[in-house]
């Protein structure tokens, strides 16, 4: 048995399989993996008695519920008006000249991925930026330096 | 300047929430829903269906079970106090959920938590396993789960957010039937907002007389509000409700404001010659809690643009008035903007976002036209030069 499809497994047995079990299976893999593979996909139907399409129309549904292998760390900077209006552009910009990537894109060592998000709930401190559950508020390109080399020195 | 702006302390003070439930469940459930009831409390998620109807309408349904939800899936762009609130409060919210589901007869509870909070979940956990733990000395059967989101804005709609819940696409449902009589897995549900769950304990708590002394007749009370933008004083307030728009400008303005956005992305924008006659509340314009100000410097199209940028990509695209229409009100102010088309064609487009006010399946497409009239209304020069 792949990893994949042990992870699936384990979490169907974890979360049960039932449908109100999907939601759950879907973000651990996505944690684990950073992204659905349509391998997972398919073990998923499988361990659930789903179609496969069915899988893929739920997980395709939801921005977090990346169908594209996304990197370790998941960047989502917000860009929603406040923080458009405090400069999420500049962070956007900082971290894509550190990183070497552009909007959208993975590092090829699989460690980043840089994307921007839909008001994530902090416009009273923005800019503010996502990393996987990590929040980081009122970011200038200075300390988004600073945070994004603390995540490089993480190995 | 005096200050007419009158600062509430009902949310976030701390309170003996076991001590609350204990007395509160003395009575009967038919007198704690009255209190909501009377109390005029509607629901501050942004909707503002009256609670206690809610509660009633779930209560006198038959079956073998129900539930209640708590909304906390706070996406509308400017809005951040329910997060607030899970943060600083949120025994509060647990008791509120199991004070409903006295009332209701449910004996589950679920949080429906957006993801992008997910960094909570740990103190959330912590705070639930001490919640369970205490209700079963107060002999209470109540048990209450998290559910995440995964980063989508139409899972705040209730039926969107159960049907998530039941692991498919959050598309909304047509209603009838109502949440109440046929929600969550078709039981009745009652969903509430965060920050109305610890209102109605706190209407348990202190009767429905001191908060139904507050406020105007069509908005009781007081509300979460949170600020931001252009202003000194960015953040989370709560504040009785009936102040006008320019009372909330002369406080948390910077001097130069030139618009208001009340209510979020899917509310109105009011200009500064409008601010003395506009009341903030469901008889003027009402709001979830978002007030984002903008000062002369912003371009009003750029606000709306981003604004337009956020419906489409966060459009369900379920039903087509809100699937097409929200792309349309894109395309055709940069077509606008760009010369592509003449600034007549934003009658054009009014004309559609009337279609989608009328035509469209839940909230989403129903005021995405909102900012888009409101804005093309006070600044429209701006949106065509």
């Amino acid at each position: 048995m792949t990893k994949v499809k042990e992870l699936v497994k384990e979490q169907a047995e974890k979360h049960g399989r039932e449908r109100t079990s999907l939601m759950p299976i879907l973000q651990a893999v996505v944690k684990s993996e950073h992204y659905l593979s349509e391998e997972a996909m398919e073990a998923i139907a499988e361990e659930l008695d789903l179609s496969t399409a069915d899988v893929f129309g739920t997980a395709s549904f939801y921005t977090f519920l990346d169908t594209v292998p996304r990197g370790e760390y998941v960047i989502r900077v917000c860009k929603t008006i406040t923080c458009h209006m405090k400069g999420k552009d500049e962070i956007i910009d900082t971290i894509s000249d550190m990183l070497k990537i552009k909007l959208g894109e993975t590092t090829t060592d699989k460690k980043f991925s840089l994307l921007q998000a839909n008001c994530i709930g902090w416009c009273h401190k923005g800019p503010v930026m996502l990393i996987n559950d990590e929040v980081y508020p009122e970011i200038t390109p200075e300390k988004a330096s600073d945070i994004i080399n603390e995540y490089l020195k993480k190995g | 300047m005096e200050k007419m702006i009158k600062k509430v302390d009902l949310i976030f003070g701390k309170v003996d929430y076991m001590d609350i439930l204990e007395k509160v469940l003395q009575r009967t459930r038919d007198e704690i829903i009255l209190d909501v009831i009377d109390s005029g409390l509607r629901g501050r998620g942004g909707a503002g269906f009256p609670t206690g109807l809610k509660w009633k309408f779930a209560k006198n349904e038959e079956a073998d079970q129900k539930y209640v939800i708590c909304n906390a899936d706070e996406g509308e762009p400017g809005t951040f106090k329910d997060r607030e609130i899970l943060t600083e409060v949120p025994e509060k919210v647990l008791a509120g959920m199991a004070l409903c589901g006295y009332c209701l007869g449910a004996n589950e509870g679920y949080i429906y938590l957006r993801g992008e909070y997910n960094f909570l979940l740990p103190s959330l956990h912590k705070a639930i396993d001490e919640f369970h733990a205490k209700l079963k000395d107060l002999g209470l059967d109540f048990t209450i789960r998290i559910n995440s989101g995964s980063g989508a804005y139409v899972c705040g709609e209730e039926t969107a957010l159960m049907e998530s819940m039941e692991g498919k696409r959050g598309e909304p449902r047509n209603k009838p039937p109502f949440p109440t009589s046929e929600g969550y897995l078709g039981k009745p549900t009652s969903v509430n907002n965060v920050e109305t769950l610890v209102f109605a304990l706190m209407i348990a708590k202190e009767g429905p007389t001191k908060f139904k002394e507050m406020g105007t007749f069509d908005s009781r009370g007081s509300k979460v509000f949170s600020v931001s933008g252009d202003t000194p004083t960015p953040g989370i307030y709560e504040l009785e409700l009936g102040m006008t728009l320019q009372q909330f400008v002369d406080e948390f303005g910077d001097g130069d404001t030139k618009a208001v956005q009340v209510g979020g992305a899917s509310g109105f924008c009011v200009s500064r010659k409008d601010f003395k006659d506009t009341l903030i509340g469901f008889e003027g314009i009402p709001t979830g809690g978002s007030m984002m100000l903008f000062n002369s410097t912003r371009s009003m199209y750029n606000i709306l643009n981003d604004y337009l940028e956020f419906f489409e990509e966060e459009s369900c695209g379920q039903c087509t008035p809100c699937r097409v229409g929200c792309q349309q009100l894109l395309k055709g102010i940069e077509a606008v903007k760009k010369g592509n088309k003449p600034p007549a064609y934003l009658e054009e487009l009014q004309k559609l976002s009337d279609t989608m006010r009328i035509a469209s399946k839940c909230g989403l497409g129903q005021s995405a036209p909102n900012p888009f009239n409101s804005i093309i209304n006070n600044f429209r020069e701006e949106i065509i030069y």
